[in-house]
Formats: structure tokens, sequence, C-alpha cells
């Protein structure tokens, strides 16, 4: 089976004009396959560039070379080359993505954040409510807070509404940094078996776990991030 | 793909010596948010002047749905302001009409359109005014009696009860509550997502157009220096005037 996302002598430098047009090296010649239904943790310390290599396959971050080759409507387009609209796209039927902070628009209710994305791929309102609902529940945040938006909630309860909208409409491919970080245990071993669910469910998964206890119950193997060593 | 619906190219204008728009292409589809971001003097209102036809560019097309804007004639644009665009206003005395009443301005453009049912028009005026969090009591009352946020969002809510395919938008939020901002923006953003509205928003907000915009466009004495999906834009920055732009933003 072909993967899900592969790239290709992927790199990335930040070139920062305010300071004297310095160039930082990141990532490079990242050569990395995720297959459907297997989870690879991105593996290196502080610093190595896991979480700059998470948002160039994002797209978040623009690639500095290489290609980013996702398998989106059952065809391979390099994501690294896309356009804007394509990267749409492809983040609301293929790509889901993790991050560690909620950002939202203000005075939205958490059923609603968690919904939208649901409703963007096509799903009725009653349906993506319904299926919302289940998942908060499941992420242990009870009914009173589903009305509310997140904005006042504690950063292990944002954290969770944003586990619930990244996993609530079973993409293809996922991306999770750190997606335990602010959780307790009893949280921990939901989000190990969303995780799991996901894999049996077919999605190819890449995750950031600083959490060994984590990374050992759901990674199947690891990718090995290095500081770049190529010179400026 | 679809066609976007209003593709413009090469644009220049200038103002004296001044150049307000230089090489600027620009293009939107059903269904995008689309910011135009940079400070006070760099173009971003003329650019939307010039698209929205207020203005006719030196040098360049606009086109819509393919047909040249600026040269369909006076009359044809006006149509197209009633019913396909809307425009809203940076300061909303510019899109309403003061002295009549707030269902008034908003009952107007839909029999500008056509309707004619007075309990049709009345009860869509009811449900706008909903919709942009008026009291619904305050439908007779004139908009010179409102708050500054409220004949914003009286003024957002007479462009949008129409359905246009395409909202020019001025600063929208820059005299609105952080609260009021913070439901229009998720107004907006359902009606684009769920009626296919194309919104070109131009705004200082930069917090905003990142919750807001699908893609982004950042004008500096005329010329966009950088474009491109809003999220990269700003968390990617490549051109310097966006770093020194980006890393000036409070928590953007």
């Amino acid at each position: 089976m072909s993967p899900a996302l592969r790239t290709e002598g992927l790199g990335k430098a930040f070139t920062l004009h305010l300071q004297g047009g310095v160039r930082i090296p990141v990532v490079g010649g990242v050569d990395l396959a995720v297959h459907p239904g297997e989870c690879v943790a991105l593996w290196g310390p502080s610093g190595a560039g896991k979480s700059t290599l998470m948002r160039c396959l994002y797209g978040n971050y623009g690639a500095g070379a290489g290609r980013i080759l996702l398998r989106h409507r059952d065809a391979e387009f390099d994501l690294a080359a896309a356009t804007p609209q394509q990267v749409i796209a492809a983040r609301r039927e293929t790509l889901g993505y993790v991050s560690q902070f909620l950002r939202v628009i203000p005075r939205v209710a958490t059923r609603d954040i968690v919904a939208e994305p649901l409703i963007a791929r096509g799903m009725s309102r009653e349906d993506a409510a319904t299926r919302a609902t289940a998942l908060l529940h499941r992420l242990n945040l009870p009914e009173r807070l589903h009305a509310l938006p997140p904005a006042t909630f504690s950063g292990g309860e944002q954290q969770r509404v944003n586990l619930a909208r990244g996993f609530a409409p079973h993409y293809p491919v996922l991306l999770l940094d750190e997606p335990t970080a602010s959780l307790d245990t009893a949280n921990r071993a939901v989000v190990i078996g969303l995780i799991r669910e996901a894999k049996a469910q077919g999605s190819a998964i890449i995750g950031i776990f600083h959490d060994s206890e984590v990374r050992e119950a759901v990674a199947d193997r690891l990718y090995d991030v290095h500081p770049h060593q190529d010179a400026a | 793909m679809t066609a976007p619906l209003l593709t413009a190219e090469g644009l220049n204008l200038r103002f004296g010596s001044i150049p307000a728009l230089v090489d600027v292409s620009i293009d939107i589809s059903a269904g995008e948010v689309v910011a135009i971001v940079g400070e006070s003097g760099s173009g971003k209102t003329t650019l939307l002047r010039v698209l929205s036809g207020m203005m006719a560019p030196d040098a360049g097309t606009v086109r819509w749905l393919g047909d040249d804007l600026h040269a369909m004639g006076e009359a044809a644009r006006r149509r197209l302001m009633r019913t396909d665009w809307g425009f809203v206003h940076q300061n909303p005395r510019d899109g309403l009409r003061l002295n009549v009443s707030a269902g008034g301005n908003v009952g107007e453009r839909l029999m500008a359109v056509g309707a004619r049912h007075y309990g049709d028009i009345r009860a869509q005026a009811i449900e706008w005014l909903k919709r942009v969090e008026v009291d619904a009591a305050r439908i007779d009352d004139l908009p010179r009696t409102f708050s500054g946020g409220m004949q914003q969002r009286l003024q957002i809510a007479r462009t949008l009860v129409t359905r246009p395919r395409l909202v020019f938008m001025d600063e929208p939020t820059g005299g609105l509550d952080v609260s009021v901002q913070a439901r229009l923006l998720d107004l907006i953003r359902g009606l684009s997502r769920e009626l296919g509205l194309a919104v070109l928003i131009v705004t200082h907000d930069i917090a905003a157009a990142r919750l807001l915009a699908d893609r982004m466009l950042v004008m500096r004495r005329g010329e966009v220096v950088e474009q491109g999906l809003t999220d990269r834009v700003l968390d990617d920055p490549q051109h310097p005037y966006t770093q020194l732009l980006v890393s000036s933003v409070l928590a953007a």
C-alpha cells in the first residue's frame, strides 16, 4: 500500500530580515513516509526541529526544499507546491492537525468549534453537533461547558477541545503536536484510545510525544529529527 | 476548481507623484475570505475602490465573471452593486440612510431587487437585525439614534440581506466593541462557508484576519509585497515588511 504522506528531501530554513538577513537552517533532507493505520513519532532533542517539520507538513510553514506528497482524493499531490486553495481543500478533507494551542473566534460555543470541520465536510448540523457532543463527553468535558466559548477554560480543557476538533472528522492523515502535554492520567488514556481507534480506521498519524508512556502506547516507529548540519 | 468570481490584473494607479497601486493582481472565488492588510496609506482602500468599480485604474483590468468592469458602464456597475455585490463602508454613515428607519434600511435593499410583499420584507429585516444582534424592538427607530457599533451592524445587515455573492468590506470592525467584533467575524465566516459568499476585507486587525481569512495579501506603498495562505503569511513571513508587521502585532 502506498503511503498516505511522504516527503522527499524536505528542508526548511528561516531568513530573518530584521536581524540583518541571517539565515537559520532548521531541518534538511527529510525523507519520511507514513502509511494508513500507522503512527510515526518524531524523535529528537528539544530544538531539533520537530515542530517546524510538523508545520511544514501542514503547510503552515512553506517548505524551503523538497516535496510533500499527500494522498488526497485518490491521487498524490505535492503540498509544497500547492496553491492556497489546494492547501485549504486538503486540510478540509484529508489533513488534520492538533496544535498545542487552541486559536478560535471568541464567543463561539465549544460544541460549534468542534462541529465546524464536520459541517465543512458536508455533515448535517444535527449530526455534527451529536458527534461533537459525544467526543467532548469522551474527553471528560461536562455538558455544561459545551455551550460556552472555551476562552475561560483551563489549559487542559482547551487542549481537549482542540483534540475533539482534530479527531472528530476522521482525517486520513493526522498531525499531533504534543497532544497530551497538559492532560492528567485519565485524559491521557482517553487520547491513547482515540489514537488507536484512528489507526484502526486507517488514519496515518505523525506525532510529537514527549510523554514516553503515550509514545510507547501508540507509536509504531520513531523518525529521528536531527538539528540541521549543513552550514548556512 | 471553479473559476474566480473577480479577477484583476496589472492594476496601476498614481495620485500625482504617489504610486497608489503598483502592478497589483488579485482574484477571489466563491466561499473565500481574502484579507488585505498593511499600514495606513499602503493602498488597501484604493485597491478596494478600484476592484469595486468606484475608481478607475490608470492601467490594468478588473473582470467580474469574465466581463471587464471598467468597460461595462456606470448603469451596469450600479446594478452589480445592488445585486451580486455588497459594500460595507468603514463609516456606517456612508452605507446607511440615516433618515430612514432601521427596518427601512434593510428592507430598501430587498425592494431594490424586486421584493414587494411588506410582511416578508419586514420579517426578513427582523431576522437580519437579530443575526447582527440589534434588538428587533429598534426596527422602527432611526439609525441616527443608534450607537456607532449598532450602526455598523445595521449596515452589515443591510448589505447581506440580499445575499450578494461578493462583499467588499473596508475596516468593518474598526469602531466596534471587541465582543461585537467577534460576533461579526463569526457571522461573516459562517455566511461564507454556508452560502459560498466571497468576502474581500481590508483591515488593520491582523489577529482578526487570522481567524477570518483563508488568504491574505500584504500591501506596502501600493505594492502587494506578499500573499498566500493566511497562517503561512503570518507564521512564516518571507518579505522584510511582513516580518516587521507580524513581529509588531500584540499576540496575533
